[in-house]
C-alpha cells in the first residue's frame, strides 16, 4: 500500500511537468481528432493533401492565439459540421451514444446478480 | 394475446434497425458543408490580388448579391468554370469576388490573361485559412450571398449549366 | 467462353444445393437413422463444382481474359503474376465467390466431421448451410456476378488499385473469409438444434471445433490486417476503429464469449439458450458488417465500388435471417433452470460474457450511430478512436484481473476470498510497472492502471504455468494459459507502445536536416527509380540517435502507379526487438517541401507476436480435440 500511495504521488508529480513541456503533443492530438474531409478515412494528422495542411495551419494559428482545444473543435465545427471530429461532442444528440455502451454494461450486471439472487433464495 | 405482444416488443428493435438501414440506403453519401447556408459570413481581410490595399467585408457592401468563388490557377475544374463564371458576369450582371487559394501571384495573373477574368475582385488566400471560415474544404467552390451577408447556397465543385439557372431564379426573385 | 463455362459451374452449385436440401428433407421426414451416401456425394459435387468456378476465374485473371467485366475492371496484363492471382478476390465479385467456397467447403466438412452426432440434428444444419448458401448464390447470380462479359472485349484492363499490390492481399481476405464463414456452420447447427431438441452437452461438442476454428482464422485475420494497415496506410498505427475494421473484430468478440460460454455447457449442462443465442447474433453480425462494408453507406478505408442494389439485397437477406432467427428462436425457446452459484466459475465466465458482449455493443453503437443521425435527425457525424478509447479502456482493467482470476476459481461451488498471494501478485506488478516508468518515462496514471493489470495478468497465468501437477494436468490449461498470456502481453505492449511512442512531423528539403530531442534526422537526397508497375520517388534518410550513438538509414517512397493513375506513400520500417523505426515522406504540392513524419515504436513486433500467442492457444486446443476423439 505504501508502495502504490508512493507511486502514486510520484506518478502526479511528474505528470504536471510533463505537461508543460509538450506542446507538440497538444498539436498532434487535435489533428488525430479531426477528419480529412476529403480523404478515405483518414485524419487530419495521417494526411497530407491541401485541406490537411490547411486545416493544420489554423490549429496552429489558433493554439497561438490561445484558443483552448474545444474551441478550436467548436470553430471548425461550426464551419464544418460534427463530421470533422473524430470524437462525437457530447450533446443532447449524441448522449445515447455516450451513455448506452455503460447503460448496457450495467443493467446487464443488475440483471445478472439479481436472477442469482432470486434462484438462490 | 401476451404471446404477440411478446414478439412484437421483442421484434421491434431489429425491425426498427433494420428499417433505418433501409433508409440509410436511399442518402446521398456526399458530403457538403450546407449547415454554413442560412448564416452570416465572417469578416475577412485578404491583400488584394491586383492592387496594394486590402479587400474585405466592406467592399462587398452595395451588391444585392455576391457570389464568392475560390480558385487557382493549379486547378483544373477551375479552368473549367471559368467560362460558366463569366456568363454569369455577363448575362446576370452578378458580382463574382475571387478568392485566390493558395497559389503564386504571376500564376494567378496568367491565369486570368488565358482564360478571362470574371471577378470584380480579387483577393488572395496565399496559407488558405481564410478560406476555412468559409467552409471550404476543396476548390473550386462558390457560395452566394445576399446584401446581409447571408449565405444562401454552397456550390462544391464547378459552376455548371444547371447551376447557372438555379443562380438566376434565386436573384431574379 | 470462361463466362459460360463459370456460369454452368455456379448454376450446378445452385442445383446440387437445391438437391442437398430436397434429399435432406425427405431424409429427415423419414425419420431414416442413417445419412444417406448421396447427400455426402452432393455435397462434395458441390464443393468441387464452387471450387472449379473459382478456379476458372482465377484462370481469367491470369490470362487477363477482359472479355469478364471483372477481370477487366479489377486487372491489368503488366501487373505481376501474384497480383494477378490474389487480384481475384481484390474486388466485390471475386471476394464473394471466394466466400461461396468457403461455405460450400465448411458444410462438407461439416457433414464429415460430425459422424458421431445425431443425423436429425446433422441433416438440419446441413439444410439451413444450403439455404444460406442459396441466399448467396442468388446475390451473386442476380446482383455481382463474376461471370457478367463485356462486348467488344477490351484490350486492356482498368487495373488493381496500388494499395492492393501487395502480398498481404493473398493472405487477408481468405484468413478473414474463413473466420467469418466458418461461423456460419454454429449459426446453421443453432437452427437445427431449435428444431431437433438437440441440445446439451452433445450439442456444444459438436460446435466447439468450428468455433475455434472460425476464433483463430478470425484472429489471424485481423492480426494481418492490421500488419497490412500499419505498413501500407502510413501512419504509423495498426487500428484506427474504421468501419471495416470493426466489422471484423464485432464476430470476434462474440466467437469469443461463446468459446468460453460453450465450457459452461459442455461441462454443466447449462446456458444452452445463451450459447444458441450468441451462435446466431455471430453469423448474423458478420453479415451486418458485409452489409456495412459493401453497401457504402459507411466511409472507410475499404471502399469496394458503391452500388446501392448492393446493399439492398444484403439487406433483404439480413432481414429475413434476422426475422427468422428471432422467430424461431421464441417459438422454440424453453425456459432453462439455471442453477447456478454466486461464487463459481460459472458466474464468472457469464461475467466475462457479458464484458465481451458490452465491448461488442459500444462497437456496434458506434458503427451505426452515424447512420441513425443521419437519417433521423438529418446531421453527419463521425464516430472514431476517441470515443472507442474514452468508453472501452476502463472496462479492459476488470476483464483483465477476470481473465487472470476467473480460471483458478472451481465449478459449481467456490469460495472467493482475496489471498495474500494475490496481494503478492499486485505488488509484483507495481514493482514491475515502476521499474519501467524508471527505465523510461513516466506516463499517466491511466497507462499505469493498464500496465499494471496487464502484468497482473501475465504474471498470474506464468504461475499457472508451472502450478501444481505441472505435466499431468498442463494438458488441459495449456491452450488457455497461451491464449490468456497472449492478450495480457497483447495489453502490456499496446499500453507501453502507446505511452512510449515519439512521434514528430515536419516539413524537410532535400539536403536539410531536422533535430529534436535525441534524434538528427538527415534528408540526403532524392531517386528516381522505375518499375515494372509502377515509378517511385525514393528518400534517403539518416536517422541518428544521439544517444546510442547508433544511425540507421531510411528510404521511404512516393509511389506513381499507372494503372490505375495513384500516388501511394510508402513507409520505410526498420524493426527490432526493441522497436521500430517508422518513416513516411510526402510531396507538398507547389512547394520544393517534403512533409516527414517520424516514428520511433517500441515493441512494435511484440505486439503482433502477442496475438499470435492469442490465435496459437486455438490453435492447440483444436489439435488437442482432434487427438482426443
Amino acid at each position: 500500500m505504501k508502495n502504490f500511495l508512493l507511486q502514486l504521488f510520484f506518478l502526479l508529480f511528474v505528470n504536471n511537468a510533463l505537461l508543460c513541456m509538450e506542446k507538440n503533443d497538444q498539436e498532434l492530438k487535435i489533428f488525430k481528432n479531426l477528419r480529412c474531409l476529403i480523404c478515405q478515412g483518414q485524419s487530419v494528422a495521417d494526411s497530407n493533401s491541401d485541406f490537411a495542411q490547411t486545416i493544420k495551419l489554423v490549429v496552429k494559428d489558433k493554439l497561438k492565439d490561445g484558443k483552448s482545444e474545444n474551441e478550436i473543435y467548436d470553430f471548425l465545427v461550426s464551419k464544418y459540421g460534427e463530421w470533422i471530429v473524430y470524437k462525437p461532442q457530447m450533446n443532447k444528440t449524441n448522449f445515447i451514444l455516450w451513455a448506452s455502451p455503460y447503460l448496457i454494461l450495467i443493467s446487464g450486471l443488475i440483471l445478472f446478480f439479481y436472477l442469482m439472487r432470486k434462484r438462490h433464495k | 394475446m401476451n404471446r404477440i405482444l411478446k414478439y412484437i416488443s421483442i421484434l421491434s428493435l431489429p425491425i426498427f434497425i433494420l428499417l433505418i438501414f433501409f433508409l440509410a440506403l436511399e442518402r446521398e453519401n456526399q458530403y457538403t458543408t450546407k449547415n454554413l447556408v442560412g448564416k452570416k459570413i465572417q469578416d475577412f481581410e485578404l491583400k488584394s490580388l491586383n492592387q496594394e490595399n486590402f479587400i474585405n467585408q466592406e467592399s462587398l457592401i452595395g451588391n444585392n448579391y455576391t457570389l464568392i468563388n475560390f480558385w487557382a490557377s493549379w486547378c483544373a475544374p477551375c479552368r473549367e468554370e471559368n467560362s460558366a463564371l463569366i456568363k454569369i458576369k455577363n448575362q446576370l450582371g452578378l458580382k463574382i469576388l475571387g478568392i485566390n487559394f493558395k497559389d503564386k501571384k504571376n500564376h494567378a495573373k496568367n491565369f486570368l490573361k488565358d482564360y478571362g477574368n470574371p471577378y470584380y475582385t480579387i483577393g488572395i488566400d496565399k496559407d488558405g485559412t481564410t478560406s476555412v471560415n468559409f467552409g471550404v474544404f476543396g476548390i473550386p467552390e462558390s457560395i452566394l450571398i445576399d446584401k446581409n451577408f447571408i449565405i444562401l447556397k454552397k456550390f462544391i465543385g464547378p459552376i455548371e449549366e444547371e447551376d447557372f439557372m438555379e443562380i438566376k431564379n434565386i436573384i431574379n426573385k | 467462353m470462361l463466362s459460360n463455362i463459370g456460369n454452368l459451374l455456379i448454376f450446378f452449385t445452385v442445383v446440387t444445393s437445391l438437391l442437398v436440401i430436397f434429399k435432406s428433407s425427405k431424409l429427415i421426414l423419414s425419420s431414416a437413422n442413417s445419412i444417406s451416401k448421396n447427400i455426402y456425394q452432393l455435397s462434395i459435387l458441390q464443393s468441387t463444382f464452387s471450387i472449379m468456378s473459382f478456379v476458372v476465374l482465377v484462370i481469367g485473371f491470369v490470362i487477363s481474359d477482359f472479355s469478364l467485366i471483372t477481370v477487366f475492371q479489377n486487372s491489368h496484363t503488366t501487373k505481376p503474376l501474384i497480383y494477378k492471382i490474389s487480384g481475384t478476390w481484390g474486388n466485390h465479385e471475386g471476394s464473394l465467390l471466394l466466400w461461396i467456397n468457403v461455405l460450400t467447403i465448411f458444410s462438407y466438412l461439416f457433414l464429415v466431421f460430425s459422424k458421431k452426432f445425431n443425423n436429425e440434428f446433422r441433416l438440419g444444419t446441413i439444410i439451413t448451410q444450403n439455404f444460406l448458401l442459396l441466399g448467396f448464390l442468388a446475390f451473386l447470380l442476380f446482383n455481382s456476378n463474376p461471370f457478367s462479359y463485356i462486348f467488344p472485349v477490351p484490350l486492356e484492363g482498368l487495373g488493381l488499385n496500388p494499395i492492393l499490390q501487395d502480398p498481404a492481399l493473398a493472405i487477408h481476405p481468405p484468413l478473414l473469409y474463413v473466420g467469418f464463414v466458418g461461423s456460419s456452420i454454429y449459426f446453421s447447427a443453432a437452427i437445427s438444434s431449435l428444431f431437433t431438441n438437440f441440445g446439451g452437452k452433445q450439442f456444444a461438442l459438436s460446435i466447439k471445433p468450428w468455433v475455434i476454428i472460425s476464433w483463430v482464422f478470425q484472429t489471424l485475420g485481423i492480426l494481418v490486417g492490421s500488419i497490412w494497415a500499419y505498413y501500407e496506410l502510413g501512419w504509423g498505427g495498426f487500428w484506427f476503429w474504421d468501419p471495416v475494421e470493426n466489422a471484423s473484430l464485432m464476430p470476434w468478440f462474440v466467437m469469443t464469449a461463446l468459446m468460453h460460454s460453450l465450457i459452461v455447457l459442455e461441462k454443466r449442462g447449462t446456458l444452452y439458450n445463451w450459447v444458441v443465442i450468441m451462435c446466431l447474433t455471430t453469423f448474423t453480425l458478420t453479415v451486418t458488417g458485409t452489409f456495412l462494408v459493401r453497401s457504402g453507406i459507411l466511409n472507410s478505408v475499404h471502399t469496394f465500388a458503391n452500388d446501392p442494389s448492393r446493399g439492398l439485397f444484403i439487406l433483404m437477406f439480413l432481414s429475413v435471417m434476422i426475422l427468422f432467427s428471432i422467430i424461431t428462436f421464441l417459438k422454440k425457446f424453453k425456459l432453462q433452470n439455471y442453477l447456478i452459484e454466486t461464487q463459481s466459475k460459472e458466474t464468472l465466465i457469464l461475467l466475462n460474457n457479458w464484458i465481451m458482449i458490452f465491448f461488442l455493443a459500444t462497437i456496434l453503437i458506434g458503427t451505426v450511430y452515424p447512420i441513425f443521425t443521419e437519417v433521423l435527425i438529418n446531421s453527419k457525424i463521425s464516430v472514431g478512436p476517441p470515443f472507442y478509447n474514452t468508453i472501452l479502456i476502463p472496462v479492459v482493467i476488470p476483464i483483465l484481473f477476470l481473465m487472470a482470476v476467473a480460471p483458478r476459481v472451481g465449478w459449481i461451488k467456490a469460495k472467493f476470498s482475496i489471498s495474500y498471494y494475490s496481494l503478492l501478485v499486485v505488488l509484483f506488478a507495481l514493482l514491475i510497472n515502476f521499474l519501467i516508468q524508471k527505465a523510461f518515462k513516466s506516463y499517466s496514471w491511466y497507462s499505469n492502471l493498464i500496465i499494471i493489470s496487464s502484468i497482473f495478468l501475465i504474471i498470474y497465468t506464468l504461475i499457472d504455468l508451472f502450478r501444481g501437477n505441472f505435466k499431468k494436468d498442463l494438458n488441459n490449461r495449456l491452450s488457455r494459459i497461451i491464449s490468456h498470456l497472449g492478450f495480457g502481453l497483447l495489453i502490456f505492449f499496446i499500453g507501453i507502445n502507446h505511452t512510449l511512442t515519439i512521434e514528430k512531423d515536419f516539413n524537410l528539403k532535400v539536403g536539410e536536416t531536422k533535430n529534436f530531442l535525441n534524434y538528427q534526422i538527415k534528408f540526403k537526397s532524392l531517386d528516381l527509380e522505375e518499375k515494372k508497375n509502377y515509378k517511385a520517388v525514393v528518400g534517403n534518410f539518416e536517422i541518428l540517435n544521439k544517444m546510442k550513438k547508433k544511425s540507421e538509414k531510411l528510404t521511404p517512397e512516393i509511389r506513381i502507379y499507372d494503372r490505375p493513375e495513384t500516388i501511394t506513400y510508402e513507409a520505410s520500417i526498420k524493426s527490432n526487438i526493441s522497436h521500430d523505426l517508422y518513416l513516411t515522406m510526402s510531396n507538398i504540392q507547389r512547394t520544393e517541401f517534403y512533409n516527414i513524419k517520424f516514428q520511433e515504436k517500441p515493441f512494435m513486433i511484440w505486439i503482433w507476436v502477442s496475438v499470435i500467442l492469442i490465435a496459437l492457444g486455438g490453435i492447440t486446443k483444436v489439435f488437442r480435440n482432434e487427438s482426443n476423439t
